[in-house]
């Protein structure tokens, strides 16, 4: 059999129904459509924490003093003492798989600029910092090693501390404001990196050397944590137990011993928004999977009624040389091409849906190409699925009372 | 020459329930090139039976039948319906044109199964056959928007595209008015006169004097099979009618 010729014979029996048809199709394309804007929209979120993750430094690994017992007593771990300014060299000058390291230590206080004030953290750090946390410096300077060894009241201020000290416009950059009661010259403005996905706002921050928040802020010796750069996302995990085993060995921990520290990364934040996002995406694909299947029902349906109803015209077709597997053939092209048609717009009706969402409510919005091939994959899988049952009860009847049928 | 049909003692028997009903029994006949037959009967004479047997839907129970010199009794269904579709042309009583179909469209429907034909070709015969039966104006008519009579021209029409050995009507002037199917009956001669040749069944025994050979059935045998030397022209019984107001 020819299949020109059955495909042009199924498309002009879809012609004679062209109402039914697009309803028939309907299904089909609410399916799809759903299908490709459900998962649009978990991708977009997906693809938007790991960009606000990548933003706060990916390869980030995080060390505070940890749970510690003194006696049976567990101790908070922010009383504790346990990482020394030695802990910090060791890990730069013997860790391998760490391309930056900046000692922590902060201080939450009121500045103040002429009659304002904002409350804010300020952060001793070294240069480091930036390339750890991704932050960069839009005026002035960071400061130098230099200032570190010399605990220069100097500091590098957020954006929002610009915007809520300086409200004539002033320029910021070599003013002097108070920190307490500690005046600091301000020599650079970071530049702006706006909220997190948790909503803190990253440019609500000082930073100011180490040396100088622990000596003149906090009168301590001890760093309050330490913060890390991997050589490359992969390498966190390498780095991470780099670092465990230096701290071990430096705070002379038994094998028994409980760390008295932890270690954090990125990682382990991103593979819990991950799985969440992938979760939600599920979920959604799975109710729209639904509307997919339902769309294939109301083929399997349409094409039964159609099959009673065209007995006659089937009679007629076989009593003229149509062989069964040519009605077959052709009731299967028939829910084929309805189904790819529908899947067709579907597509293009869910990406237009996809786009309307991103531009009407601004979430991040991302159409994948697997997820238009798979749906129409399943679409034609659909058609061919529930088409195939009716076909065959078409090419299975006897052309004798086919013929005769009222 | 070849015969057309050759029935050899044909039975074809039918379960219902625990009863075999013999349909027909024992029938056997020749029907030669060029001949217009008609095969009458009332109903459960078995016509139906042979009409089904003779148009290759159904097969005989016992009994040979040779259509244009292939056996068909051995035949599957696949070989059946290229038999059908290369041989046998058929005309139904209710038409059975495709609804909302143009009349080309119908026409070429045969030659849209039989892949040796090219689409160019499919449409020429299909309006050579159309022209042929008088509806070369109403090539693009949809089914549903001609007359009676003109659906039958063009199931007609669809029954000679695939240039058939054989037409076989089935009660073809059943729906109509008297003059429309005195219309139909004169074309089913015009066709005898240029050579096809054409099985006939009806129950309406007005009908067998325009055609060449009369083979009547009851209870499943062949009763009366006579030759007609006096064929009554359609067109004369035309004329004598009173003519229709429009």
């Amino acid at each position: 059999m020819n299949f020109t010729n059955l495909f042009r014979i199924a498309l002009r029996a879809l012609g004679n129904n062209k109402m039914r048809g697009f309803l028939t199709m309907l299904g089909i394309i609410i399916g799809v459509a759903s299908v490709i804007t459900m998962l649009a929209i978990g991708q977009g979120s997906k693809r938007s924490i790991r960009a606000q993750i990548a933003e706060m430094g990916s390869n980030m690994i995080m060390i505070h003093p940890g749970a510690d017992m003194r006696g049976g007593v567990r101790l908070d771990a922010a009383d504790m003492q346990s990482l020394k300014l030695e802990d910090y060299y060791s890990i730069v000058n013997e860790a391998g798989y760490v391309s930056a390291c900046s000692p922590s230590v902060s201080s939450g206080g009121q500045t103040i600029y002429g009659a304002n004030n904002y409350p804010t953290t300020m952060y001793g750090v070294n240069p480091d910092y930036l390339e750890i946390r991704k932050y960069s410096v839009a005026e002035g300077e960071m400061f130098s090693e230099q200032d570190i060894l010399s605990s220069a009241k100097v500091c590098v201020i957020g954006k929002t501390i610009v915007d809520n000290l300086f409200t004539n416009g002033e320029e910021p950059v070599v003013k002097i404001i108070r920190f307490g009661k500690i005046p600091f010259r301000i020599i650079g403005v970071l530049a702006s990196k706006g909220y997190n996905t948790m909503g803190m706002d990253q440019d609500d921050l000082m930073l100011a050397p180490y040396t100088t928040i622990q000596k003149r802020v906090l009168a301590i010796t001890h760093l309050q944590s330490i913060f890390c750069s991997a050589l490359t996302e992969e390498k966190t995990e390498d780095a991470e137990a780099e670092i465990s085993s230096i701290l071990r060995r430096n705070h002379k921990l038994k094998d028994v011993d409980d760390d008295d520290f932890n270690i954090r990364s990125q990682q382990e934040l991103s593979t819990m928004m991950n799985s969440t996002t992938d979760m939600m995406t599920m979920l959604l694909a799975c109710i729209a999977g639904i509307s997919l299947l339902v769309g294939g029902i109301g083929i399997m349906n349409i094409m039964y009624v159609s099959v009673t109803e065209r007995t006659r015209e089937i009679g007629l077709r076989m009593s003229i040389g149509a062989k069964g597997r040519d009605i077959l053939a052709q009731f299967l092209i028939e829910a084929i091409m309805i189904s790819v048609t529908g899947g067709i717009i579907g597509v293009i009706l869910g990406m237009g849906a996809s786009w309307m969402v991103k531009m009407m409510a601004g979430w991040p919005v991302y159409v994948q190409l697997y997820s238009v091939i798979l749906s129409f994959v399943v679409c034609t899988v659909t058609g061919i699925f529930f088409g195939w049952y009716p076909a065959q009860k078409a090419s299975n009847l006897d052309p004798i009372e086919a013929i005769r049928y009222e | 020459m070849n015969a057309i049909i050759e029935l050899k003692d044909i039975k074809r028997n039918f379960l219902v329930g625990n009863e075999t009903v013999h349909a027909l029994r024992e029938v056997s006949f020749v029907i030669r090139p060029g001949e217009f037959v008609t095969i009458m009967g009332t109903s459960g004479s078995g016509k139906s039976t042979l009409l089904n047997i003779l148009g290759c839907l159904d097969t005989p129970s016992s009994g040979e039948y040779r259509l244009d010199g292939y056996s068909v009794r051995q035949m599957g269904k696949n070989e059946r319906a290229e038999l059908r579709n290369h041989k046998i042309g058929f005309v139904f009583q209710s038409y059975n044109l495709l609804p909302k179909t143009t009349s080309i469209e119908n026409v070429e429907l045969p030659l849209m199964y039989n892949p040796a034909i090219s689409a160019k070709e499919r449409e020429r015969r299909a309006v050579a056959a159309l022209e042929a039966v008088g509806l070369h104006d109403r090539l693009y008519h949809k089914s549903n928007q001609m007359s009676g009579g003109q659906q039958q021209r063009v199931a007609i029409a669809r029954a000679l595209v695939n240039d058939p050995v054989l037409i076989l009507a089935d009660e073809a002037t059943g729906n109509l008015d008297t003059r429309t199917s005195f219309e139909i009956l004169s074309l089913f001669q015009d066709l005898h006169a240029r050579g096809r040749t054409i099985v006939f069944v009806t129950h309406n025994p007005e009908l067998s004097a325009y055609s060449s050979r009369t083979i009547v059935l009851k209870d499943g045998r062949v009763i009366q099979d006579t030759e007609n030397k006096k064929i009554a022209s359609v067109k004369e019984a035309l004329a004598a009618m009173p003519k229709t107001e429009d």
